[in-house]
């Protein structure tokens, strides 16, 4: 036989991860909509003008239901509440992805050492991350942010300092599975450092749950961001944020309940769609449905 | 078993320490000068330093820490700054009502998720399933403050069914615990799915289908049992959660919890009663978690056999 069957087109992991995504439905429609809130949080400028229409009040027009020039209506101060939303998104997303990124990078950090090291290291950095976890994590967030004060730096801080302990524990279990394997013993004999070993062996081999972590951390992380600024914690007047937004609506329930209805269905929509993104990952990135 | 429940308790204690100097720490970061808050606007100079004196707030923040640290081991929680009475007459009387709104918003959670979720798996991908899968997932989304918000506009504004907050007469628990409860329920549904699931497809399950036992029975006395160990502990955490202060949801109906009560002292710079709150809940928090454990070795004997080598 001359013919010689080609080889298998070789998948590299991220194809693989990706085509497994591709199937989910839910999990694409998860991904739309976060797609679709970047690309509004990004191009926010173009479509609203900040200081024109976000911030600048107008009480002519004052607590105007939806109408075909208000879509969403107009707040106590007459200002457009689409507009406010569309900014209120570029605050929740990039509080919750910097609260996040900052949890990971010392949360991470942590889990790593802790995980890789043993002993008397990982039974002190355990032991703090127990008492974080002691304390109910949205009491936590609010007597941070009331010690710093309110602002959107403060508002990372707190929520990232009481995600911390989540990550540390997620990759100090990985790193644990990961560190006695063979290639981890191959780049030791070859002269690699601690750091070394852990930054290039160790945790790419760590990062399925992490990514899958993420996802839906991003989700409570802008959950957490809303309940504070709700709380009148968080985001300052006239800066739109959903959670603000939300507070702001209380006062006019009665005779205005579409100030609360769209923040509210704001965050729902994308705590859901991240979920929906977070579960279809976790299932892509499931080595045991691998065929 | 109880030599692992001794250790557990012993290890309370530092984990106590830290919660109580962190949160010290913390609050002693705040700007402003609490003597200054707590004499008041006409106070002159000379009377503000002798409340600082008094409260001992001219002293380095560890030894205040120190002193805080004697008097509660002694069971001396202090006096509120803000009342002048004891922390623990506030934590005496909003416990009890976040406990009771915990109480009937687990219920509410258990009553909606444990039907939901055992229908769904027993009715796998049918119209039932994945109704009740959207809804799940829909409600885990939902902030819960807008959730209450939602409810006092349809409930109490428009319709004039329910008190809008407080908490006197039974109607005034309807509309927080379902706040509550419903968010807990959707994550207690996704759990009893998937872990009844699991449990449906193990090998004893089918050899009792294959010995003829009734569907029924095959579900509620095989599959049910041994799929709720993970539920009951989700419900247990869930339970602690809801007693660490259901903050939001509190405020949202103005329910005078120690959610509520907490979240209000942060905002007056009230330290002691900060501190005595976030130590009760601590302990609360820490020692249900514990009891979910010990629970967790009581319904699965192999547990309870690890427990006793």
């Amino acid at each position: 036989m001359a013919a010689t069957k080609a080889a298998p087109k070789k998948r590299s992991q991220f194809e693989e991860v990706w085509r497994r995504l591709k199937k989910n439905k839910m999990a694409m429609v998860g991904l739309a909509i976060v797609l679709m809130l970047v690309l509004l949080a990004v191009f926010a400028d173009f479509l609203f003008d900040y200081d024109e229409i976000v911030i600048k009040q107008n009480t002519a027009i004052r607590l105007q239901g939806p109408s075909a020039e208000h879509w969403f209506g107009t707040d106590e101060f007459g200002r457009d509440i689409l507009a406010r939303l569309v900014h209120g998104g570029r605050i929740s997303l990039v509080v919750g992805v910097i609260a996040v990124a900052i949890a990971l990078t010392i949360g991470g950090t942590l889990g790593a050492i802790s995980g890789f090291f043993g002993g008397k290291v990982d039974m002190l950095i355990s032991r703090a991350m127990d008492i974080l976890l002691a304390v109910p994590s949205l009491l936590l967030s609010i007597t941070i942010v009331s010690a710093l004060g309110p602002s959107i730096l403060n508002l990372m801080i707190a929520i990232a300092v009481s995600s911390v302990p989540g990550y540390a524990r997620i990759v100090r279990s990985s790193v644990m599975t990961v560190r006695d394997n063979e290639f981890v013993e191959a780049a030791k004999a070859i002269g690699a450092n601690n750091a070394q070993i852990i930054a290039s062996h160790i945790l790419p081999n760590c990062l399925a749950p992490i990514i899958v972590q993420v996802s839906l951390k991003v989700a409570s992380a802008i959950l957490s961001t809303s309940g504070l600024s709700f709380l009148g914690l968080g985001v300052k007047a006239p800066t739109p944020e959903w959670g603000s937004m939300l507070s702001g609506g209380r006062a006019y329930l009665r005779n205005a309940p579409h100030l609360t209805v769209f923040p509210g269905f704001c965050i729902m929509l994308t705590i859901l769609s991240l979920n929906l993104l977070g579960d279809g990952l976790r299932d892509a990135l499931d080595p045991k449905l691998k065929q | 078993m109880s030599r692992y429940v001794i250790k557990r308790l012993v290890m309370l204690i530092p984990v106590l320490i830290g919660v109580t100097f962190l949160v010290y720490f913390i609050i002693s970061l705040s700007p402003g000068d609490t003597a200054a808050m707590l004499a008041g606007e006409d106070a002159d100079a000379a009377t503000i330093e002798a409340l600082r004196h008094e409260l001992g707030l001219d002293q380095p923040v560890i030894i205040q820490y120190a002193r805080y640290m004697l008097n509660l081991l002694q069971g001396d929680m202090g006096n509120s700054y803000k009342t002048g009475r004891p922390v623990t007459n506030m934590i005496v009387s909003c416990f009890p009502n976040t406990a009771k709104l915990a109480f009937w918003s687990i219920l509410v959670a258990v009553g909606i998720a444990l039907p939901i979720g055992i229908i769904s798996a027993t009715k796998q991908y049918s119209m039932f399933d994945n109704v009740g899968m959207v809804v799940a997932l829909i409600g885990v989304a939902t902030p819960n403050f807008w959730l209450g918000l939602m409810m006092i506009i349809l409930f109490s504004l428009n319709l004039g069914w329910l008190p809008s907050g407080g908490s006197k007469g039974w109607s005034s628990y309807i509309m927080p615990a379902i706040t509550l409860g419903t968010g807990d329920a959707a994550l207690i549904t996704r759990m009893t799915r998937s872990s009844m699931l699991e449990v449906i497809r193990a090998d004893y399950i089918r050899t009792a289908r294959a010995k003829g036992v009734p569907e029924g029975k095959v579900v509620y006395q095989h599959a049910l049992r041994n799929a709720l160990i993970p539920v009951v502990t989700a419900i247990g955490l869930q339970f602690g959660s809801l007693l660490g202060g259901a903050t939001l949801t509190e405020t949202v109906f103005a329910w005078p919890g120690i959610g509520r009560s907490t979240v209000d002292s942060i905002k007056t710079k009230d330290t002691t009663q900060v501190l005595g709150n976030i130590v009760v809940l601590t302990i609360t928090f820490s020692c249900v978690n514990l009891l979910v454990d010990i629970l967790y070795a009581f319904i699965d004997p192999r547990i309870k056999a690890q427990y006793k080598k």
